[in-house]
């Protein structure tokens, strides 16, 4: 593991935060969020803020890496980047890691990715507020998926289950931890088989 | 929030130093209950110790069956984990039970444990609590407790434990892992924690500078036949009414052994001994298993809001007894969708 910072006294670090494949180098306080980090220091403005207290999704990003760091290595894992809350992300937690926004899923020469063009086509929004959190959220979603991940939702915890077939329930179930105070679940959800069906 | 340093230490050991020698320092590990308190005022670390790195963060085999869990270990890792889905699927359901695909990301084994209650009062700066600031009082038993505890709680606090993860871990006579400035040690699950009495403010038995590094589960037995429901406000993604972790030994029709344990009715992972101490011997009846919910729910102690999860919690563990004693809830099926 590489070493990290500082000394106690000291109430902000210098630290290096790779975003959508560009490494920032910050001087930041502490108490800054990845969430704050992303938006007031980066210009990365796509990441929302909605509670700021874990309970609705809006600031969802993807984290590869995070795990890395723990003694002896993580366990095996969907692949891609983590979806996390990046409002109780501290920034300084997140160096080293290898951070995905919505700004960073579509490919390089703007092509959107599929969830982005399905929420297009489903009109899955109405502010849209929600909806970058939801598109990360749901891009992770589908690895977990692959990956066999059961949910509470899942008819089996049988590790010969293998890949988990992602219906309504299913869906409903793992993607609740992003809210929609509009209400555009059904066109969320709607978006999201569009892309379980292309995918599989 | 107040101004904090941040540490990343080398190695336990100097984890463990760091918080010993500083009062106002911390253990930092996924953060999603400890960095939300920080915004809320209610916790106020000058300095965090990012324990992170150091935590074993693997599920391993342990002779004789069990699994030990490293205490950097995921929740979503957890959850996942062949050997937890096919032998102990309480505990893989409690904890897909609990909080969001986001927030099990983050979220570890050891600070699962050690999360604080989510009780209104103590969440709110402005408002007195016996467990946030000694002494100020406790206005939750004339003012909001329709959440709160029915179970173990004082005249000085009824705030539940909030955990899903916990209540499994109780019900699988867990055994916790302790390194501190005394040296290592491992405590059974039920030690860990406190009741409130007069001192709600003194939640476990772990002293500055303890460091939960691994919770060892015993080899399966009977664990296979389990099964976690939790009862909530919304169907998913929100904190239990009332929750119960349940394994089942039936052999002919009689019970031969069970282990129950109750969330979000008590200040701590309840473990319902009253109750299994009914259930060994007796036929597996629907009647038995509304004998020994009312035999654990005899010294229950309700508030006016809540005392409809008397009758909540007594429903949960005759049906969920009664699925588990008909096979109902099969090795490895979830029991999590119906709630």
């Amino acid at each position: 593991m590489i070493a990290r910072v500082t000394t106690a006294d000291d109430t902000s670090s210098e630290l290096n935060l790779r975003v959508n494949g560009t490494m920032y180098r910050l001087r930041l306080d502490h108490r800054t969020t990845l969430l704050d980090a992303l938006r007031e220091h980066l210009g990365l403005t796509g990441t929302k803020k909605g509670c700021d207290h874990g309970q609705c999704g809006a600031c969802t990003v993807l984290v590869e890496g995070l795990a890395e760091g723990l003694a002896e290595g993580p366990a095996e894992g969907p692949a891609g980047g983590r979806r996390v809350n990046s409002c109780l992300l501290l920034a300084v937690m997140a160096q080293d890691a290898e951070i995905t926004t919505i700004e960073g899923l579509a490919s390089r020469d703007g092509e959107l990715h599929p969830l982005q063009a399905a929420f297009v086509e489903r009109d899955a929004l109405q502010c849209g507020y929600c909806t970058p959190g939801q598109i990360c959220s749901a891009a992770a979603m589908l690895g977990e998926a692959a990956a066999g991940w059961p949910s509470a939702a899942s008819a089996s915890l049988s590790p010969q289950a293998g890949p988990v077939t992602l219906d309504a329930a299913e869906i409903r179930e793992r993607m609740s931890g992003n809210l929609c105070r509009c209400g555009a679940y059904v066109n969320i959800l709607a978006a999201i088989q569009d892309v379980c069906r292309e995918t599989t | 929030m107040r101004l904090f340093g941040y540490l990343v230490p080398p190695d336990p050991a100097a984890a463990i130093a760091a918080v010993t020698g500083r009062p106002g320092a911390a253990f930092l590990a996924g953060g999603t209950n400890l960095v939300d308190l920080m915004k809320l005022g209610v916790a106020t670390p000058d300095l965090l110790v990012d324990v992170t790195g150091l935590l074993p963060g693997r599920i391993e085999p342990v002779p004789g069956g069990g699994l030990r869990i490293g205490a950097g270990v995921r929740n979503s890792d957890l959850a996942a984990d062949p050997r937890v889905r096919a032998g102990f699927p309480v505990l893989a359901q409690a904890v897909l039970a609990g909080a969001s695909g986001q927030l099990r990301n983050m979220a570890t084994v050891g600070g699962n444990l050690l999360q604080r209650t989510r009780c209104l009062y103590f969440q709110d700066v402005t408002k007195p609590c016996n467990k946030r600031v000694p002494g100020s009082g406790c206005p939750a038993r004339a003012g909001d407790h329709r959440n709160l505890a029915i179970l173990g709680g004082s005249p000085h606090c009824v705030a539940t434990h909030p955990s899903d993860m916990a209540v499994a871990l109780a019900a699988l006579d867990a055994v916790v892992h302790v390194e501190g400035p005394a040296g290592p040690r491992a405590l059974p699950l039920g030690e860990l924690y406190r009741l409130p009495g007069d001192r709600p403010d003194r939640e476990t038995t772990l002293e500055r500078g303890d460091l939960i590094t691994a919770v060892d589960l015993p080899a399966p037995g009977f664990a296979a036949r389990s099964a976690y429901r939790k009862v909530r406000d919304r169907a998913s993604y929100a904190f239990g009414v009332a929750s119960v972790a349940a394994a089942l030994d039936v052999d002919g029709g009689v019970i031969r052994d069970a282990r129950l344990a109750l969330g979000a009715v008590a200040p701590l992972p309840w473990r319902a001994r009253t109750a299994e101490r009914v259930l060994a011997g007796r036929p597996a009846t629907a009647e038995w298993f509304g004998r020994a919910a009312d035999a654990e729910l005899a010294d229950a102690a309700p508030l006016p809001d809540n005392a409809f999860k008397v009758t909540l919690v007594r429903n949960i563990v005759v049906r969920m007894l009664c699925e588990l004693a008909n096979g109902e809830l099969a090795h490895g099926e979830s029991a999590g969708a119906a709630s």
